[in-house]
């Protein structure tokens, strides 16, 4: 149990896949400007990556490996994310209506995430089994909720401020974005402090 | 004349990290070393232009609906292709790179050409364009690479720049140091170009994330 939590902070904390891994950038400045739907985006990454990690995990340890087919990897997770992210927008428009309104216009981005298929590759890459790599993918997609949020209250406080014209809009926000890596660093050693492994 | 153009708009005029902001995550993530973004941009030439000549090829055989899941594979493949080479005859460089070389199959550059250009175009002009913004790209990560490995390690492509007594400074190498030296170079690019002209407005259209982006649809940049 002491490892799950530890693996569940680590991977939201300290090794944040925006702010200390660089992956899922693109929707971390591009989505991040209001609440809501910094909310939205970081809620249906979350969702699509414990479901892609399930998914592949199986695909790689049952098919792929014993095969000798592991070189095919990106190719066959990029696609499975991608039918994936289909079927849960089909099922979803079916069966909850609210949810796909309010998650709907986020799922087909989804896709072209890096940080979607970038943690589904390191979960089978580090070697481990299913359930840490369905937690891995839980911190994971958590972590991307948590600085999602934490930009957006950063980003409204921007609008009202007077910059110099040349940092107007993207430079601007990549030296906030700048900032909030810096208190995230903050966090290294923390999970491994709490539960001394 | 033409031909002229379209290579040359990829590297300057609309180049894809400094002016478009596309593929950041590549950007921030390789660009410790300067070898480093040299490698990761020459890995995403050489996807760039062959997924690009090979869906030029296949404008009129692809489909409409599923475009985008056939673009995809072709991508991929080349990925393969090029993380294999890497990993047989460049292997410092490919371990350097690790899971960011897979995720080149992702880099909204690549697809966002395919869609905006190849998909229109002759396969030279395609050829053209697909190197003439993988050059542009290399050209982006070498330069902020070589800014953070001068500044944080005190040396350039592996050479000591800085004299030994002037101790680097380590955060440049970390992730906050990298958000920063890109959004200081994006901002004296913005210095140069605000007068001149007011190009790309439209320099979304090219991301794939263009439905739910509010940057793209509220033509900021």
């Amino acid at each position: 149990m002491e490892f799950y939590f530890a693996l569940l902070l680590d991977t939201i904390l300290v090794s944040n896949v925006v702010l200390a891994q660089f992956m899922g950038i693109c929707p971390f400045l591009g989505v991040s400007r209001k609440l809501d739907s910094a909310v939205g985006m970081g809620c249906s990454v979350t969702v699509v990556l414990v479901l892609a990690t399930a998914a592949t995990w199986v695909i790689n340890t049952y098919f792929l490996l014993p095969y000798g087919l592991d070189y095919l990897r990106t190719l066959i997770f990029i696609l499975v994310i991608a039918a994936l992210v289909q079927l849960l927008e089909i099922t979803m428009k079916k069966y909850l209506p609210a949810l796909h309104r309010a998650l709907g216009i986020y799922l087909p981005l989804i896709t072209t995430n890096c940080a979607v298929l970038g943690v589904t590759i390191s979960a089978v890459d580090e070697g481990l089994d299913f359930l840490p790599a369905l937690v891995f993918a839980l911190g994971s997609g958590l972590g991307f909720l948590l600085a999602m949020l934490l930009f957006a209250g950063v980003r409204s406080k921007l609008e009202n401020c007077d910059i110099p014209p040349a940092f107007r809009g993207m430079p601007c926000t990549l030296i906030a974005a700048s900032l909030v890596a810096m208190a995230f660093m903050g966090f290294s050693g923390v999970a491994d402090g709490i539960f001394s492994i | 004349m033409r031909a002229k153009e379209i290579f040359l708009n990829g590297i300057v005029k609309e180049n894809p990290v400094l002016v478009l902001v596309l593929g950041t995550c590549p950007t921030l993530a390789v660009t410790t070393m300067a070898v480093n973004g040299l490698g990761m941009g020459l890995a995403t030439t050489a996807v760039l232009v062959c997924s690009n000549i090979v869906i030029s090829l296949l404008k009129r055989v692809i489909p409409n609906q599923v475009r985008i899941p056939s673009y995809i594979v072709i991508i991929s493949g080349f990925v393969t292709i090029v993380s294999l080479l890497m990993e047989a005859y460049a292997r410092e460089l490919y371990q350097a790179l690790g899971l960011f070389l897979s995720l080149i199959v992702v880099n909204c550059i690549i697809l966002g050409r395919a869609e905006m250009f190849a998909a229109k175009n002759s396969v030279f002009h395609s050829m053209l364009d697909g190197a003439g913004m993988g050059l542009g790209f290399t050209l982006a990560l070498t330069l902020i690479g070589s800014i953070r490995e001068i500044f944080g390690s005190g040396t350039w492509f592996g050479l000591q720049i800085l004299p030994e007594a002037i101790s680097p400074v380590t955060i440049f190498l970390l992730a906050p140091g990298g958000f920063f030296v890109f959004g200081c170079m994006i901002a004296v690019v913005n210095f140069f170009r605000r007068k001149s002209d007011r190009l790309v407005r439209n320099a979304c259209m090219n991301c794939p994330s263009i439905g739910a982006c509010q940057n793209g649809r509220e033509g900021e940049f």
